[in-house]
């Protein structure tokens, strides 16, 4: 078993410089990595691009880093909800890249997965498809999307283990593990760390050849967007 | 009488079959799973990862690890599963998902839809909408006739920023119910006391009238 463990979120993010390309796990604000957002905004390094299906809200998630004009370029599929990511891209100080949600998977997971490009029918026909290569499979026009790149994926977990095993939970899944196969370094926060051996290998999401790093974090909000209930 | 919102869903759960997996945008086509027939099974699925989506939790079992594409709170019926947004997009794509029901600013008389952007003004971005529209063979548009500004929504040809080229296959507004066809929008129903000379004023596009045209059923 190789040992993943790191103390806190400091020491899982070490090494993260000014101008590098990050991605983040998350839909919405539910299974962000909470802790790396923090200390990425403790310790102020800017000009980064951030991969992350969302940009957070105003106060949480990646609305911290925004707030702070740490964040140059986002590449999302939503971004809405956010009035300082608004006002940060009509004024020019953001680029924004949006990308359909699918597309943006895909190219994670094409990361990980050693496959250089692929080929999509989202957006063909589309201001997406401008400048891209087409060619038609099975009578269908497809457009040509390459993998990510980044030197940092942060995810995060339900639980994990020492040797870097992931389980996530619910719709808290969603990017985190196509994240964690993509990046140069992964970086995993979870609720619960075990030793190596607690999580049966059936249920492993994840496995730990993915993650260089894992800790516990503390102090999860993990905030409602939308809280909506029925009556009993 | 134009039917309200929950009168398109009512009309649009019509369309579904026994045995559907069903993806539901955000606004009217979420109010769609409210009026799914009697003696029919379908299975929800949110493009953030559930399949097997139930209604919204009860006051104090919300979950924030458990929510849609809404990002609103739900819950998981027996069966249900969760997985990534890869393998959530590769049931999209593969077209495993038998229906999809979306929101749209403009549809074309061609099956154009445009439902992401007004430049200057609205940026939010298109989430899976360009995915799910590209990839199914049965998409179904919930939308109202026309604009707050009482300009139709139904055109020759989209203005704004295109979601998809040639996708729409069917059309439930307040007014009725039309298919996209090669030649344009086939009128098929009427909502209850409209007349068809109020859905051809309301359509800019290409409109299709043919024999009598029958009111809804709700």
């Amino acid at each position: 078993m190789i040992n993943k463990v790191v103390a806190n979120a400091e020491e899982g993010i070490a090494g993260v410089k000014d101008n590098m390309t990050f991605m983040l796990g998350g839909f919405g604000l539910s299974g962000i990595p909470e802790n790396a957002i923090s200390a990425l905004q403790k310790i102020g390094i800017k000009g980064l691009t951030c991969i992350s299906n969302n940009a957070g809200v105003d106060d949480f998630g990646l609305g911290l880093l925004l707030q702070g004009h740490q964040i140059k370029k986002m590449i999302s599929s939503y971004v809405g909800e956010n009035d300082e990511f608004e006002r940060q891209m009509l004024s020019g100080e953001l680029e924004v890249d949006l990308i359909p949600q699918g597309t943006l998977a895909e190219r994670c997971r094409a990361a990980g997965a050693g496959i250089p490009a692929f080929f999509t029918p989202a957006g063909y026909g589309t201001e997406v498809a401008e400048g891209k290569e087409v060619r038609i499979f099975n009578g269908k026009p497809h457009i040509l999307e390459h993998a990510f790149e980044a030197d940092y994926a942060f995810v995060k977990a339900w639980k994990g283990d020492e040797a870097g095993n992931l389980i996530f939970k619910g719709t808290a899944r969603n990017f985190n593990p196509l994240m964690a196969m993509a990046g140069k370094i992964t970086v995993a926060e979870v609720e619960e760390l075990v030793p190596a051996g607690e999580l049966h290998p059936n249920e492993i999401h994840t496995p730990g050849i993915f993650v260089q790093r894992i800790f516990k974090g503390t102090n999860y909000e993990k905030r409602i967007e939308q809280r909506t209930v029925r009556q009993r | 009488m134009a039917l309200d919102k929950n009168g398109i869903a009512q009309r649009i759960a019509q369309e579904m079959q026994d045995g559907y997996y069903v993806n539901l945008g955000i606004g009217i086509p979420t109010l769609v799973a409210n009026y799914i027939p009697q003696g029919i099974s379908v299975e929800f699925q949110s493009e953030n990862g559930i399949l097997g989506m139930g209604p919204f939790p009860f006051e104090g079992e919300e979950d924030p690890d458990l929510i849609n594409a809404g990002k609103q709170t739900i819950t998981a019926l027996p069966g249900a599963a969760f997985f990534d947004s890869a393998m959530s997009f590769g049931m999209i794509r593969g077209q495993h998902v038998h229906m999809t029901v979306l929101g749209a600013m403009e549809v074309a008389e061609n099956g154009d839809i445009a439902n992401w952007k007004i430049p200057g003004k609205m940026v939010k971005g298109m989430g899976g909408a360009m995915d799910l529209v590209a990839s199914a063979d049965n998409i179904i548009v919930a939308m109202m006739h026309t604009n707050r500004a009482g300009e139709s929504k139904l055109l020759p040809e989209c203005t704004l920023p295109l979601t998809g080229v040639g996708v729409v296959r069917k059309v439930v507004t307040d007014l009725a119910v039309m298919d996209v066809t090669p030649d344009g929008f086939k009128l098929l129903e009427r909502a209850p006391g409209v007349s068809v000379e109020e859905i051809k004023n309301a359509t800019a596009g290409r409109l299709i009238v043919e024999g009598d045209i029958p009111e809804m059923k709700l």
